[in-house]
């Protein structure tokens, strides 16, 4: 399978790369990573005119402090991520997230931006980033702009992000809170068929609507004094989630329970 | 559009000029020739057309040749290169019949040779998570799980 032809353009900025965004519209998209954009290409789901590879500004990759966050650049590899001491003292759920990215030759090559800006519900990071309320710095022509996760996923496969922005940052709380992230996949290197993220009192979930959400239900009742395993009942409440090849709808339901509620006493146990 | 595309594979430089969107591994098979690196589900799952880029186990089925321009790339070519014979991962792989039909073996390889790179010692587990890029039908794993601990024993003897 071979991509439909486009042109290729390198940027060595982020100047540059809104430039080219500004001249070429919806005909162009970023490239950084390349792998999820790269397959739907190779599908012909995807056929931009013209690539703007975005992976050698270096300003946009690794791992820094502002304030009270973490700010990992939007071009910072998953393989990075997952093993970059900082992030592994500061922010564990990022590096376990990342950890668990498809598969160590994914990880080599895929980025934190281009997973959310792909804004697919069943990967892996925009679960957690979604629990952790992280911020997205989004740079147009006209300046920067912060979107809270919360705000970010707008629908499948789509986020906040315009055709003339370039995500340039993800801003994650230093605060220390009891975390875990539970992810079942029919073969290890998968998209999750259900994944749920702990972050303190919040709840999140992969692959239980159009886009990651928050448990809503399960985080009020743990709030008001529900133990685990009650909360945990209340995970599919308010989501949608498809039936499909890896899972039907109820099933999917029945893992949303179950995974959530083995985050929460993995979570509780790390306290 | 094309693009003149300069990759060293195997410390040999290939220079041609592409069409932007050749993928990595039509550069090393077609270009270059070297065709021991497979195509195999051509979707990033299987790992058979696993190169080393810059050292690090990429998938070059979901690289374009342009993204590699200037890079130095590893195939299974080049794995006996600095050895007689066969390198410690290859012939662990013939001691302990780490293959059947052969056709990840080279992915396979690439994704192990990383792997003793970075860690010299793996564990069961580190090696099991290591390949879970790398798709075989044929073993059920536990002949090149044994194949790496082979690997592994050969170079503390050495």
């Amino acid at each position: 399978m071979i991509p439909a032809p486009f042109t290729y353009l390198r940027v060595g900025s982020v100047q540059e790369a809104l430039d080219a965004l500004a001249e070429y519209g919806d005909d162009a998209k970023l490239l950084a990573g390349g792998h999820s954009l790269i397959p739907l290409m190779k599908y012909r789901l995807a056929t931009p005119k013209v690539l703007i590879d975005i992976s050698g500004i270096a300003e946009l990759s690794g791992v820094t402090f502002e304030g009270d966050s973490l700010v990992i650049g939007a071009a910072t590899r998953h393989a990075i991520v997952e093993h970059s001491p900082v992030v592994k003292e500061h922010c564990r759920l990022l590096a376990y997230t990342a950890s668990l990215v498809g598969d160590p030759q994914v990880r080599n090559r895929g980025t934190i931006g281009g997973s959310v800006a792909h804004g697919d519900s069943a990967s892996d990071l925009p679960v957690s980033l979604l629990a952790m309320d992280a911020q997205f710095t989004a740079q147009g022509r006209n300046g920067t702009r912060t979107i809270a996760a919360a705000d970010f996923f707008v629908g499948f496969w789509q986020t906040a992000l315009t055709p003339n922005e370039v995500l340039i940052n993800i801003k994650v709380p230093l605060a220390k809170q009891r975390w875990s992230y539970q992810k079942f996949t029919i073969r290890s290197q998968d998209w999750a068929t259900v994944s749920s993220a702990v972050y303190g009192n919040a709840v999140a979930l992969g692959a239980m609507a159009d886009i990651p959400i928050r448990a809503r239900d399960v985080e009020s009742a743990l709030l008001q004094g529900a133990d685990i395993s009650q909360a945990a009942l209340l995970a599919d409440h308010n989501t949608s989630p498809s039936s499909d090849t890896r899972a039907s709808s109820d099933y999917r339901r029945h893992l949303a329970r179950v995974l959530t509620e083995d985050g929460l006493r993995e979570a509780l146990a790390r306290n | 559009m094309t693009t003149r595309v300069n990759i060293s594979i195997n410390a040999r430089r290939y220079e041609y000029e592409v069409e932007d969107r050749t993928l990595l591994v039509h550069f090393i098979r077609e270009q270059a020739r070297l065709t021991g690196t497979h195509i195999g589900c051509d979707s990033s799952n299987c790992g058979a057309c696993t190169v080393l880029l810059d050292g690090q186990a990429v998938k070059s089925c979901t690289l374009l040749a342009v993204q590699a321009d200037g890079q130095n790339v590893s195939t299974v070519e080049g794995l006996t290169g600095s050895f007689n014979g066969l390198s410690p991962i290859q012939e662990g792989f013939r001691q302990e019949h780490g293959l059947q039909c052969g056709y990840c073996t080279p992915g396979m390889l690439m994704a192990c040779t990383a792997l003793l790179a970075e860690n010299a010692q793996p564990s069961e587990s580190e090696i099991r998570h290591a390949l879970e890029g790398n798709i075989c039908r044929c073993t059920g794993y536990e002949m090149i799980v044994r194949s790496v601990q082979w690997a592994a024993a050969k170079q503390v003897q050495q």
